[in-house]
């Protein structure tokens, strides 16, 4: 008997869900993130209304003066999805916990110079109460933002803030013990060069505009105390004394460097939509940019005395660049 | 005229090469295939890495395509930005 042998292709009626086709504009397999994200959010028949604030309902697109065609242009160029998040923070934390170890094993905390201990500590350690209050206003943007593509890479940096604000402890707990943290935090309840920077912080608290919270938080405030500290500062105690402060600190910086492209990509797709947005934004930067330049300035001069104010320029100009880069005339 | 091709096993990252590799190269002909998609170009086929990188959403190193490589056909030039096959016609 003789057998013939045939290839049978069977073809999937569809690639992928229908209102990722829709989107798409043809039925083609789409991305892990795409599916992840696109249109998740009930947008009708709500129910109930918040029983705190009746007037809006529980996703509303008027909690924020920002308009958009589609809520979901703000996509992350990073296009993580809660896996790609986890495994891209595993990976980062990985690599931190062996600068960690190293550290440790040599001792080399213990050998870095008194003098250079005390400047990091003086400048570096109330940041740990900053980075907890960026993780309560990034969250408060991640429960009220409208879409997944917005509350989802806002909620990651939420909880980026608190694994930033355990790595800033950890570096004071190998600098000094637990006498570091309570040093620190008596800084930043009463050191007068901290006031602005808690006051800037906890008014974003009851800040009621997500996206100005954004804005503020993410863009005005981090986007100059990061280049300020985890570059210049941190070129600085390099310079002085010994790569460790740069060790402990490579979670922070890569993060930075990560995060900085998604924010960019959400300030350029916001102003792109429409002119009112474009407004709206220079506003609350030219607003925020001169408040986070008050809070920062007094750190400044923590850190580099008297060349405070040329450093803080060029920060500021960095900034600046980057609004421009954006499309947002300041 | 030959056409230059590459073969890769269907998955998440080799479907960002192939949308990388349609949108650099015009000419390019999709052969989709249960579990394989085989692209033609005629003559020159190139894959960049800031597409794939744009694609995907992170950095790509171009030797990381080998993990997905079914087949490839035409001289092979690879430098760190671009791999490229070419016939000589």
């Amino acid at each position: 008997m003789a057998i013939d042998l045939r290839t049978v292709s069977i073809t999937p009626l569809r690639q992928t869900f229908g209102h990722l086709a829709r989107r798409m504009g043809a039925d083609k397999p789409a991305s892990r993130y795409m599916e992840a994200t696109m249109d998740l959010q009930p947008v009708e028949n709500y129910h109930y209304r918040p029983t705190w604030e009746p007037q809006y309902d529980i996703f509303d697109t008027t909690r924020t003066s920002i308009t958009m065609k589609d809520w979901y242009a703000l996509k992350d160029p990073r296009q993580y999805y809660y896996g790609a998040w986890t495994l891209a923070r595993g990976k980062m934390q990985e690599i931190a916990e062996g600068d960690f170890d190293l550290v440790d094993e040599l001792g080399l905390a213990a050998a870095y110079p008194a003098a250079g201990k005390e400047e990091a500590l003086q400048v570096f350690l109330p940041l740990r109460h900053v980075a907890w209050a960026s993780n309560l206003n990034k969250a408060y943007v991640s429960s009220y933002g409208y879409g997944i593509a917005i509350s989802q890479a806002a909620c990651y940096a939420s909880m980026d803030q608190l694994g930033v604000a355990q790595y800033v402890t950890r570096l004071g707990m190998a600098f000094n013990d637990l006498d570091a943290l309570a040093t620190a935090k008596t800084a930043w309840l009463e050191g007068a060069e901290w006031q602005e920077m808690r006051r800037y912080v906890e008014d974003l608290m009851v800040e009621k505009d997500w996206f100005q919270v954004l804005v503020a938080q993410d863009f005005a405030l981090e986007g100059l105390l990061y280049p300020l500290i985890y570059e210049r500062f941190n070129d600085k105690l390099n310079a002085a004394y010994s790569p460790v402060f740069s060790m402990l600190t490579r979670f922070q910086r890569e993060w930075f460097g990560e995060t900085t492209k998604w924010m960019d990509s959400i300030l350029k797709t916001t102003a792109a939509d429409n002119a009112d947005n474009k407004e709206q934004l220079a506003v609350w930067i030219k607003h925020w940019r001169e408040r986070a330049i008050k809070a920062v300035q007094p750190i400044a001069g923590l850190a580099f005395g008297s060349e405070a104010d040329a450093v803080m320029e060029e920060v500021v100009q960095n900034l600046n660049a980057r609004a421009a880069k954006a499309g947002i005339a300041l | 005229m030959s056409n230059a091709f590459i073969a890769f096993q269907k998955n998440d990252d080799s479907r960002c090469i192939i949308e990388a590799i349609l949108d650099d190269n015009p000419g390019a002909m999709v052969d989709d295939q249960p579990s394989m998609v085989k692209i033609d170009v005629p003559n020159r086929l190139v894959i960049k890495r800031e597409t794939v990188t744009e694609k995907m959403g992170r950095e790509f190193d171009l030797q990381e395509l080998q993990l997905h490589l079914i087949t490839i056909s035409g001289n092979l030039d690879e430098t760190d930005d671009e791999f490229t096959l070419t016939w000589n016609s």
